[in-house]
């Protein structure tokens, strides 16, 4: 039983991973006032362009900072239709994930044609600082990219709570008027704010195709970006709470893949629905005390 | 010496000219008021001299020399400060984070030492606030104090207030007033708009009166008077509604007892609430906004359900009556929000027949040609600049109100119910509705008017009485109300003294 808790707890960090990355991508986009509705296609975008640069290049971390940079590109699409030309978000940001699923098939079919195997890479190894050692070996034996999406939380709660660029965030996404009065430039803080959030969500992607699966698949992000939007809601717009929310819902996703091992007697159809349950459970809860950033959805435009 | 210089400012917005070459001068260590009518050009000029508009034409001095506002980044470095009618405040944090955004000065922000500095700052120019206090714990005079506080520390040498006294109670604008003459003795200049002859009068040393965005004048405090200034202003001598003094207060025909009611959020905003208002009275229940006075207003109109009390007019009993039966019981309603009670798509004539569509039905259609003929009276009676077919959106904010008027008036209410008939509207149309609630009175309709403006209830009612948090903290005869009682009761300073009249 310890080593089954003790797996789960590491496979929940490893799955959590790219849950996080999207999800402190989303807040910061939502901190400043936008949804953006593009995740899903952006992560898909992510791990595709990361799996093709690191697949060219030979260098992984090559691809993690294309599909960075891809994120970004992505982040400043979303940016130009819904900060400077004021679309509806819900519009623009859907518009961008069918965008970004269609090219990302679209390059797949061109550099790979339509094979049979999904084509793979030697994924990232694990760092495994603590070895063999009983609880703790298993426990860290993590990608480097976990490291860094964990490492991320603190940062980013730095960022939006200790620094004048954070100040500026939180101040566009709850009363732009204001801040524009203050000074603050309110296009350039979300611009920047929308890139930060793709940079983070086109990670997430790569993360799944350049660590966890070494492949690219049709169905690599499942959903993951929507989860994302719904965490951000579960963890009130805080950087920390975010954190538990991708930790219950890894878990959650890995509790069922457990279970459909160990083989109780239930369609798998009932396991893999499990993470989704839980999220919508969790939203139902956690929702109904939600502190929406109250520009959240408004396109600003002085008079 | 010379802190602002504008000259031959123009500013179109599509056909309407809000500033029509408009010179405006303003001193070192002067407060001057830019008065005028809602509609004048005040607002306009001072989101130009602010950065938030861009002017057509003209040239804007800065001590003396030629300064170009983009934004308002670019006047904060000019020395200039604005405070707007709506506050410019992030209320989900602190007073001192609200003060310090835009002008932390490093990429670190310690929140510590934020705190400390405002905390100086607010010391430092003796204007009282909390640095660590959430601003939407705040109350709206303590809220401009923080405006006025975030201005100051960026070091704004000229200080805009946009209509700043709107919203305070009395005492509330005497603490304004004497944090405005402290930063004068500093040698700060203050621009202060205003349409309140009385406050402009106290507080400032010149006067510029805009009238339909064209400069009337520049005059000095002591070289005029307030009689002067309205004619300025409004461009003819009469100036306010006359209300007849009358005796005679007839059979109680609105009797609100014990009422009390929830808000949106399910706390008491209104705590046995009993009142009573007769024939041909006028009833002014003062005091400041969000007191409890919409949601007395929505469950007189039958749109909130009370939590105990009773409403009868005449001897009915009308608690728990849905709003066609208040209004078939003869209540006129005139809802707080304009808005609220037009249909901005469809058009005047439709609005106008939309609480009596029963009568307009023949052989079970609606006739088009009566509901027309009905719209074309009524917009000739009421002097509604609009015709029956104009859409209700297109309407400015007098015209609608027009079309209210005529709807909840053309029955002849018993009771009319009038919450905060004039707000927003300019002199014109503001006189227009006090006069037909007068009438209302004359023809011997109860009526109770809910109204934050102090001015407009004292000019109308017979009777005050003054709500604070959800209570009748006084009743007086209008004949013996006086400013100072009001304001203190309107704070909660002070219980008024009941006094059956």
């Amino acid at each position: 039983m310890d080593t089954f808790l003790i797996g789960l707890m590491a496979a929940t960090l490893r799955v959590a991973t790219p849950l996080l990355m999207g999800t402190l991508g989303e807040l910061f986009a939502e901190r400043a006032g936008i949804l953006n509705l593009g995740i899903e296609g952006t992560m898909f975008f992510g791990a595709f362009v990361g799996f093709v640069v690191g697949g060219v290049t030979g260098s992984l971390w090559l691809g993690v900072l294309a599909a960075v940079l891809a994120g970004m590109l992505s982040g400043l699409l979303m940016a130009f239709l819904s900060v400077r030309l004021g679309v509806n978000q819900h519009v623009s940001g859907l518009g961008i994930t069918l965008l970004l699923t269609g090219l990302s098939l679209f390059g797949f079919r061109l550099f790979y044609g339509e094979p049979r195997i999904p084509p793979a890479i030697e994924p990232f190894s694990r760092l495994s600082p603590f070895g063999q050692t009983p609880v703790l070996g298993p426990l860290f034996d993590q990608y480097a990219l976990t490291y860094i999406a964990f490492g991320l939380v603190p940062v980013v709660w730095w960022l939006l709570y200790r620094t004048s660029f954070g100040l500026q965030i939180r101040a566009v996404g709850e009363n732009p008027e204001a801040a524009d009065a203050a000074g603050v430039n309110v296009y350039v803080t979300r611009y920047l704010a929308l890139c930060i959030a793709g940079g983070l969500m086109g990670a997430g992607g790569a993360f799944l195709s350049l660590a966890q699966l070494g492949a690219f698949t049709y169905g690599i992000i499942a959903g993951r970006g929507w989860v994302c939007i719904a965490l951000v809601i579960f963890g009130n717009w805080d950087p920390v709470k975010v954190l538990w929310g991708a930790l219950l819902f890894g878990g959650v996703f890995d509790l069922q893949l457990r279970l459909q091992i160990i083989g109780l007697q239930l369609p798998y159809e009932t396991f893999l629905a499990l993470p989704y349950l839980v999220t919508i459970l969790a939203l139902a809860v956690a929702g109904r005390n939600a502190a929406y950033p109250a520009a959240l959805l408004k396109p600003y435009r002085r008079e | 010496m010379h802190a602002i210089q504008m000259r031959g400012i123009t500013k179109r917005f599509g056909p309407v000219i809000a500033n029509n070459h408009i010179d405006f001068d303003l001193m070192r260590g002067e407060i001057h008021a830019l008065l005028g009518e809602n509609g004048a050009g005040k607002t306009t000029l001072m989101r130009i001299l602010y950065g938030l508009y861009h002017a057509d034409e003209g040239e804007v001095r800065v001590n003396g020399q030629v300064a170009h506002v983009a934004a308002p980044k670019d006047a904060i470095q000019l020395g200039i400060g604005m405070v707007t009618q709506h506050f410019a405040l992030v209320p989900t944090l602190s007073v001192a984070e609200n003060v310090v955004l835009g002008y932390t000065g490093s990429f670190r922000v310690n929140p510590q030492v934020a705190r400390q500095k405002v905390a100086e700052a607010a010391a430092r120019f003796g204007v009282e606030v909390n640095p660590s206090a959430l601003v939407r714990h705040l109350s709206v005079g303590e809220r401009q104090r923080v405006e006025i506080l975030k201005a100051l520390y960026r070091n704004a040498r000229v200080l805009i207030l946009d209509e700043p006294t709107a919203v305070l109670v009395p005492q509330e604008v005497d603490m304004l007033f004497q944090t405005l003459e402290r930063l004068r003795q500093d040698g700060l200049s203050v621009i202060f708009i205003s349409h309140k002859l009385y406050e402009v009068m106290t507080v400032c040393d010149r006067i510029t009166v805009l009238r339909d965005g064209h400069v009337v004048g520049t005059v000095d405090k002591a070289a005029t008077s307030q009689a002067e200034l309205a004619r300025m202003m409004v461009g003819r001598e009469t100036f306010g509604v006359a209300r007849q003094e009358r005796k005679p207060q007839g059979e109680v025909l609105l009797r609100i007892e014990n009422l009390s009611a929830v808000d949106e959020k399910g706390l008491p905003a209104i705590k046995g609430v009993s009142l009573e208002v007769g024939a041909g009275e006028i009833l002014g229940v003062a005091g400041v906004s969000g007191n409890g006075q919409t949601e007395l207003s929505h469950v007189l109109a039958g749109t909130l359900k009370p939590t105990g009390g009773r409403v009868l007019v005449g001897d009915r009993d009308l608690t728990l009556a849905d709003p066609a039966q208040v209004s078939g019981m003869g209540v006129g309603r005139i809802p707080e929000d304009r808005h609220e009670g037009a249909i901005g798509e469809l058009n005047v004539a439709e609005n106008l027949a939309l609480e009596y569509l029963g009568e307009f039905i023949t052989a079970g259609m609606l006739d088009h040609q009566r509901i027309r003929r009905h719209a074309e009276q009524l917009i000739a009676e009421y002097q509604i600049k609009a015709s029956p077919t104009d859409r209700m959106r297109t309407l400015s904010g007098g015209n609608i109100q027009k079309v209210i008027l005529a709807r909840a008036l053309s029955r002849n209410p018993q009771v009319v119910i009038a919450s905060q008939p004039t707000r927003g509207l300019d002199v014109g149309a503001t006189e227009y509705v006090r006069s037909k609630l007068l009438e209302q009175r004359s023809r011997g309709a109860a009526v109770l008017l809910l109204s934050e403006d102090l001015d407009e209830v004292l000019a109308l009612s017979d009777r005050i009485a003054v709500i604070y948090e959800g209570r009748i903290v006084g009743l007086i005869p209008a004949k013996e109300a006086d400013l100072e009682q009001l304001g203190l009761m309107m704070s909660g300073a002070r219980e008024g003294i009941r006094v059956e009249a």
